[in-house]
């Protein structure tokens, strides 16, 4: 497959609010298809019940607001509106569930308007622990997972089992594994991987099934590998605030035209929050449990209870060379919001450069964050290495 | 310009306020005394176990509103924001950030001791994580986390209280022990917890004198009064007990003579209109917001925000004979901590049981925890009980979101609308 059938495959898939791709999917395998909100769902549950996990990240600059304003003051942020317009619209009737993770109180309160707006459908709150003990939050997540993988294989009418969830997590642990290539080529030579390519693809993984989404990867990676590419005299720099609300394409496509190359960054982050592959062998639900307890990703959401704030976006900076950070926040995204001053400190205590910007994704003004990234990118370029 | 009339003070508010007064006196001479201090959250918090060991709880969201109230916030506010936090975020973290960033010194003047655990009770709003780590690398003392599910298919499962009480028992517990020096005593814990249980029975007692008409309480502005020593930092002593002792004696009087509830101004005249409000109230704010009601006869009968700290009024107590276990349903049952249609059903019931013409939402631009899903409740309230809905916009400390000409406007034509649905 050539580059840029690969990417505007990914291009379509991305504007495709309508979700055709899994239509065709459920018609092709006459599946049912569970919707999940930011960050991390374990998907593995999903595929083993024989369903397709569907990321819904809101619906970008693409769509017009009507009736999702209606539901939420000014004050809050956007994806829970467009996640409603989507929804209200009729373009995620083609979902039989959904699942809401525990990430803030704007998405979990969705879970409880989606029960009201959606009776028909499967909705559940997944609580995540925040205690790591897994004595603690170990069995209690467990509980969640079972209670989980039992409700998703009633709505599909599979026979709830390890063998098939065994080979769910290997399929994922080999999407873990491509999308690892794909992050270690764009560290290395960030100019084979333009960072708008880069995300379309990771945005994929929200629709695709995931040995398409992986076979899609390695097409990419290889494709990438041969692609003769310039150079670019951009500077090295980690992104990170965008777990949640996605800023729209012009933004990802504006911070690169700026000077900035994103060789890290937290976007459509559940698709590798572990970061590890899990134990293919033994029991799969604690081997699902274990990777989240042991190999989850730090981040905004989830309780540090022993490292230091910012010690792993510093150790992060250090090993992929990154020259800077670039702190996306969405606009009235407490979590992102309060997260930042804490690891601003630490990468101060560093000396490690870092700019901050809000944004919402919808936001239509990018030439002032074009203008403040390349400065950030020029000051470093120009006083970086003194 | 007249001065702002002096508030009518009852028996109740004056044991309240040489309570409060005599807390934090102890707080700021903790360290003379050899107490530890416990920084904790209102709602799920572990007050009878913090007393169990002989320390001192300091609940950071009643410092933010105290300083609220005395008009304090917007300084401590600005303060935060030039140290890096958005505009965007709570501000009773902010608040609270910029207090100590300007010394520490508490609602009553005083110096805060700094504290000696946090304890971090996750109890229905994801932003009180955010606010013990970033107090953390403030203080850089221990700190323990209390995981409390959320209750999302609206119910507590046997799993999920197992989950906390042994958080507890596991985690808490121990570590308390090496903080206080003290070793875990099971049946001071149950004192504090059958006390907790009274004080508790009589607060109910209070919510449901407002069936009467004339109701004889506030159950919002003045309930925001009644909640301060269960809420805060007494639930679990015989302090306690005795203000909702007297207290409930007080309503009960009003109940005899037929009389409202007292307002700023003297008792209610005339009581006009029954609401039931959601969402907490604006503190820097409170006596205007109060004086739109009030003015108007309109009384709340019923509130949601009295509730974050336990919903007492739906039959959950303290029960010292599964001491871990209640405390563990208690964090579990807050109202924050109750999923969007739970909500619903108990402003639902409390539009019923109360008879009440209608709901009034504060929406906080603060507060996820409360604001989001608040424009659906208003429309699933209004379709399941056919009463008018009013939506009024604030913020919980920051003063720049108090448009008192613009919330007067529509409360206005709010009571309009009620006055409307009566004659239609």
């Amino acid at each position: 497959m050539e580059l840029n059938d690969i990417v505007r495959r990914c291009e379509d898939l991305y504007h495709d609010l309508d979700l055709t791709s899994v239509k065709e999917w459920k018609r092709r395998t006459g599946g049912k298809a569970v919707g999940f909100l930011p960050i991390y769902v374990p998907r593995e549950t999903v595929h083993a019940a024989g369903a397709l996990p569907v990321g819904i990240m809101g619906a970008g600059d693409d769509l017009e607001i009507i009736r999702g304003d209606a539901f939420y003051q000014s004050y809050i942020c956007h994806i829970p509106r467009s996640t409603v317009e989507l929804g209200l619209s009729g373009r995620l009737d083609c979902l039989d569930g959904f699942l809401f993770p525990a990430i803030c109180d704007v998405i979990r309160n969705l879970s409880g308007m989606w029960k009201i707006l959606f009776p028909d459908k499967y909705v559940r709150y997944l609580d995540v622990p925040q205690n790591f003990d897994e004595r603690l939050g170990g069995v209690f997540y467990r509980q969640e997972l079972a209670a989980l993988f039992q409700d998703l294989c009633a709505l599909t009418g599979r026979p709830a089992s390890d063998e098939a969830l065994r080979r769910s997590i290997e399929a994922y642990n080999e999407n873990r594994r491509a999308i690892a290539e794909l992050y270690r080529l764009r560290a290395e030579e960030p100019h084979r991987v333009p960072t708008y390519e880069h995300y379309l693809l990771m945005r994929a993984s929200n629709v695709l099934e995931v040995t398409e989404h992986t076979a899609l990867v390695d097409a990419y990676l290889a494709a990438a590998r041969r692609e003769n590419r310039p150079w670019r005299d951009n500077i090295r720099v980690i992104l990170t605030g965008v777990f949640c609300e996605q800023p729209p394409l012009g933004l990802i496509r504006a911070l690169e035209q700026s000077g900035c190359s994103i060789v890290d960054d937290d976007w459509v982050l559940g698709a590798r929050y572990l970061r590890e592959p899990v134990a293919a062998e033994g029991d799969p639900l604690d081997a699902l449990v274990t990777s989240y307890l042991r190999r989850g990703t730090p981040t905004a959401t989830r309780y540090i209870d022993e490292d230091a704030k910012g010690e792993d976006l510093i150790r992060r900076v250090r090993t992929l060379r990154a020259e800077g950070v670039i702190f996306a926040s969405p606009s009235f995204c407490d979590p992102a919001l309060l997260e930042a001053p804490m690891l601003q400190r630490a990468l101060g205590a560093e000396k490690i450069p870092y700019t901050a910007f809000k944004f919402s994704e919808n936001s239509g003004q990018l030439q002032v964050i074009k203008e403040q990234t390349g400065a950030f990118a020029d000051s470093i370029k120009l006083w970086g290495a003194a | 310009m007249n001065p702002t009339p002096a508030v009518r003070k009852e028996r109740s508010m004056e044991l309240q306020k040489a309570m409060m007064g005599e807390h934090f006196k102890n707080l700021a001479r903790a360290k003379d005394l050899g107490k530890k201090v416990v920084y904790t959250f209102v709602p799920g918090n572990l007050n009878e176990l913090i007393w169990t060991f002989g320390m001192l709880p300091v609940h950071p969201e009643v410092n933010a509103l105290q300083i609220g109230l005395r008009k304090k916030s917007g300084d401590y506010i600005l303060e935060a924001e030039k140290h890096g936090h958005s505009e965007d975020v709570c501000a009773y973290v902010k608040c609270d950030l910029g207090m100590l960033k300007r010394g520490n010194i508490g609602p009553t003047g005083e110096k805060l001791p700094e504290p000696d655990l946090l304890l971090l009770s996750y109890t229905g709003c994801f932003t009180f994580m955010k606010w013990f780590e970033l107090l953390r690398e403030e203080y850089r003392c221990p700190i323990v986390m209390l995981h409390v599910p959320y209750q999302g298919d609206g119910r507590i499962t046997p799993d999920m209280t197992a989950y906390v009480a042994r958080q507890i028992s596991e985690k808490v517990l121990p570590l308390m022990e090496k903080i206080s020096g003290r070793a875990y005593d099971p049946d001071a814990l149950r004192e504090h917890l059958a006390s907790s249980a009274r004080a508790e029975r009589d607060l109910v007692a209070v919510w449901e004198s407002a069936r009467n008409r004339p109701s004889p309480i506030d159950a919002y502005f003045g309930g925001v009064y009644y909640v301060g020593p269960v809420f805060s930092a007494f639930r679990g002593l015989p302090a306690c007990e005795v203000f909702y002792e007297t207290l409930r004696q007080e309503v009960e009087e009003r109940v005899r003579n037929h009389e409202g509830p007292i307002t700023p101004e003297g008792p209610l005249k005339e009581e006009r209109f029954r609401l039931i409000v959601e969402g907490p109230p604006c503190w820097p704010n409170f006596r205007d917001l109060w004086k739109m009601f009030y003015e108007e006869g309109a009384v709340a009968v019923s509130s949601s925000y009295t509730k974050v700290g336990g919903l007492y009024d739906a039959g959950f107590r303290h029960d010292p004979d599964r001491p871990l276990e209640s405390l563990a349903d208690y964090c579990m049952g807050c109202y924050t901590n109750l999923n969007l249609p739970s909500r619903i059903q108990y402003l639902e019931r409390c539009l019923r049981e109360y008879d009440a013409d209608g709901f009034l939402i504060n929406s906080i631009k603060s507060c996820n925890s409360f604001s989001a899903g608040q424009l659906l409740i208003l429309q699933e309230l209004e379709k399941r009980t056919g009463k008018p809905g009013g939506f009024i916009e604030s913020d919980l400390v920051d003063p720049r979101y108090f448009s008192a000409a613009n919330i007067k406007n529509r409360l206005e034509s709010y009571f309009q609308m009620i006055k409307a649905k009566r004659s239609a």
